[in-house]
């Protein structure tokens, strides 16, 4: 077992007990479900909206190379400054070189995961810069020093008690514990942050191929105030956000908002296509926008789970699946969690470290019923596990099928074989999840069902007689 | 900056990963037998019209539903007959607010409304000094359209004062006009193509509402960095 899986075990162990922890999860997400489903009917149709956003993908990310030239060509021809990024390292580089050119001691970020993917925060530390993270919930991790918990809510496990006495030590102002008050304490300690960073760093939701634009999806303003105060600003974004055409995101917006957080829209929909324009009276003077690989083109070479290319970061398959609701966004130890995350992290880090993932499931397909761009989750664990075994088979589980087939082939070996099992079944009671015990890691928290006294074999043969 | 060559040839290296991977084509959406999905109904805008949320064809059901939309969103929306009734409510905003000074830009509609308000005004029609602006009591714009399916204002860096004019100060007010209100999300994007393309505003945006936060404990709350208030008067 990878140290990963093992990790992953025992976290997991931990989080399923603790109860205080399901209910503050439960509440949050019982109230997303009922906004959500609200939102949803609220479309003529959703299921033919999810088909067309599918489709639309689809369209997209078989045809990626088109649309990144066109998206590029576009975006170069407005004066916006474009870089490849083939490794999560490069693209820090790149943006330690932007820094190093500007001089800059500060830089001001909103909502990125993908800058969580390639450790952005610490590369820019390292070098001595102040980073600072806008989105409240990121801000809150930030302080606490921890990665998002969750790609949408990043801090959803946390109570209001926790984040009060969070202020108070890290910034030694916290009126009290009301939402309201601790999100002015926040409001204020950022103003400051707004007015003096050098760079503002973004995320994107979507890069427009047509118009060459990318599209920004936030509800703080936050992005909004990063993207228009610095002298410089940079946004970094995945080879996979590309949409063909403008118009796509009158269907892409409200199916983010509805799956995400179950608005009709979020606050803030912002589509930037270049530094200040001529004629223009603010916004950044520089604009660099960085494509980032980081073996995207290995799960794009994948043609059976390409789709998992289309993945918007709604949320919602997290926000839906059993495993996540109980073990939480911090087991996975993974940039993305839940099962888009299970799905892609064994090929973005490696089938071996991360195959575990794919068993974190009940395969009840929920994941994949909530996707608004129809990826077919569950059925990608379940290649995962193909995969992994085809590449690197397990040796005890091999030689089990081996002896399973050599004796089911065996009429008189498998009826002797179930004879011995329904006689020695009472003593397994004596072992039953102890170290002795074979069918250990079932039988802990489980019991297994009882043989029948009689099998249907038999009773088929008496029937007939 | 990196020289003109490892940039390319990242580029190149990149694209070229793309081509090969895409050599394999990729089953299209509508896998496990289902059957495909009907030839690419891919979002045009009548297919997307027929499954977004509803919106009333005629004017008047629009704007009810731009105005159910705006108190669900806490924006304050009101209607006038004419523009002396705006005017009259903006000063009665300034009195109860208690501004000082605001932000605007100048457009025919702002220099038609604000005047009365005989406030000191920072002007953001050429570049403006940012610290100034954080201490405006409100900023007042115009915008590209008003959109009656989600309630939201559409406002780009060219018709409504650059970028920060519309979330740097607590309150942003918009001036409106009938007309400019659209049915739905299709039509407001339409409307920023025939406006502007080719040569786009380097910002356009969709303001749904008053900017809000959920993140601690998913409760709701208004003026997270954005303004605490979103006023739309519209004549
Ligand atoms: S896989 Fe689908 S449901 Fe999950 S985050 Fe991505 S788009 Fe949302």
């Amino acid at each position: 077992m990878s140290t990963f899986a093992t990790g992953f075990l025992k976290q997991a162990r931990v989080m399923t007990a603790d109860l205080r922890h399901r209910k503050i999860i439960r509440t949050a997400l019982t109230n997303y479900e009922i906004v959500r489903d609200k939102r949803k009917g609220a479309f003529q149709s959703w299921e033919s909206a999810r088909s067309a956003a599918a489709e639309t993908k689809w369209e997209a990310v078989n045809h990626l190379d088109k649309y990144l030239v066109e998206f590029v060509s576009k975006l170069e021809a407005r004066g916006t400054k474009l870089h490849w990024a083939s490794t999560g390292a490069q693209a820090s580089e790149i943006i330690l070189e932007i820094v190093r050119e500007k001089n800059a001691r500060s830089v001001i970020k909103s909502k990125s995961m993908t800058s969580e993917e390639v450790h952005l925060n610490d590369a820019l530390e390292k070098a001595g810069l102040e980073v600072v993270e806008s989105d409240l919930g990121e801000f809150i991790m930030q302080l606490r020093d921890e990665p998002p918990y969750h790609i949408v809510f990043p801090s959803m496990h946390l109570t209001r008690g926790e984040i009060k006495e969070l202020f108070e030590r890290e910034l030694g102002d916290a009126p009290s514990d009301s939402p309201e008050e601790l999100t002015m304490v926040a409001r204020r300690a950022l103003r400051k942050k707004y007015l003096t960073a050098d760079i503002g760093f973004t995320g994107a939701n979507f890069a427009i191929a047509e118009t060459g634009m990318i599209s920004i999806t936030e509800n703080e303003g936050n992005a909004r105030l990063t993207a228009a105060l610095p002298k410089t600003m940079v946004s970094l974004l995945g080879i996979e956000k590309v949409l063909p055409r403008l118009e796509d995101l009158a269907l892409f917006l409200p199916m983010l908002a509805t799956a995400g957080t179950g608005q009709a829209l979020t606050c803030y929909n912002t589509m930037y296509g270049g530094p200040r324009q001529p004629g223009e009276c603010d916004g950044p003077e520089e604009f660099h926008v960085i494509l980032l690989d980081n073996r995207r083109t290995e799960l794009l070479a994948d043609a059976e789970q390409r789709d998992a290319l289309h993945c918007i970061r709604c949320g919602a398959c997290l926000n839906a699946c059993p495993i996540f609701r109980n073990i939480g966004g911090h087991t996975y130890a993974t940039t993305y969690s839940g099962p888009i995350g299970s799905v892609i992290t064994p090929h973005l880090r490696g089938l071996q470290d991360w195959k575990h993932l794919s068993a974190a499931s009940s395969l009840c397909g929920g994941c994949t019923e909530v996707c608004p761009v129809k990826i077919d989750l569950h059925h990608h664990l379940l290649h995962n596990r193909r995969n992994a075994a085809k590449e690197k088979p397990a040796l005890i589980e091999r030689s089990l099928y081996l002896i399973f087939g050599f004796v089911a082939n065996r009429p008189a070996l498998w009826s002797l074989g179930k004879k011995l099992g329904r006689l020695s079944q009472p003593l397994h009671n004596l072992v039953k999840g102890s170290a002795l015990d074979p069918a250990r890691s079932w039988t802990q928290t489980r019991d297994l069902p009882p043989l029948a006294q009689e099998s249907f074999k038999d009773w088929w043969k008496k029937r007939n007689r | 900056m990196k020289n003109e060559e490892t940039v390319l040839s990242e580029r190149e290296k990149i694209l070229a990963r793309v081509r090969e991977a895409l050599s394999v084509p990729a089953h299209v959406p509508g896998a496990h037998g289902l059957a495909p999905l009907a030839a690419s109904a891919q979002s045009s805008a009548a297919g997307v019209r027929q499954w977004l949320p509803k919106v009333g064809n005629s004017f008047a059901e629009q704007l009810g539903l731009f105005q159910k939309n705006a108190t669900e969103l806490k924006t304050d929306f009101q209607l006038f007959d004419s523009a002396e009734e705006m005017r009259q409510a903006l000063v009665r905003l300034r009195d109860a607010e208690g501004w000082k000074r605001v932000a605007c830009h100048s457009g025919d509609l702002t220099n038609a409304i604000c005047p009365p308000l005989n406030l000191p005004m920072l002007r953001t029609d050429k570049a403006y000094d940012v610290h100034e602006m954080e201490a405006c009591d409100a900023g007042i714009s115009e915008c590209d359209a008003l959109v009656a399916q989600t309630g939201s204002v559409l406002v780009t860096s060219r018709s409504a004062g650059g970028r920060a004019l519309s979330v740097l100060p607590p309150h942003h007010v918009v001036i409106a006009r009938r007309e400019q209100l659209v049915a739905d999300l299709p039509a407001a994007f339409a409307l920023v193509k025939t406006k502007y393309a080719p040569d786009f505003p380097s910002m356009i945006s969709f303001i749904t509402g008053p900017s809000r936060t959920g993140d601690i404990e998913r409760i709701l709350v208004l003026g997270a960095h954005g303004p605490k208030r979103l006023t739309i008067l519209v004549f």
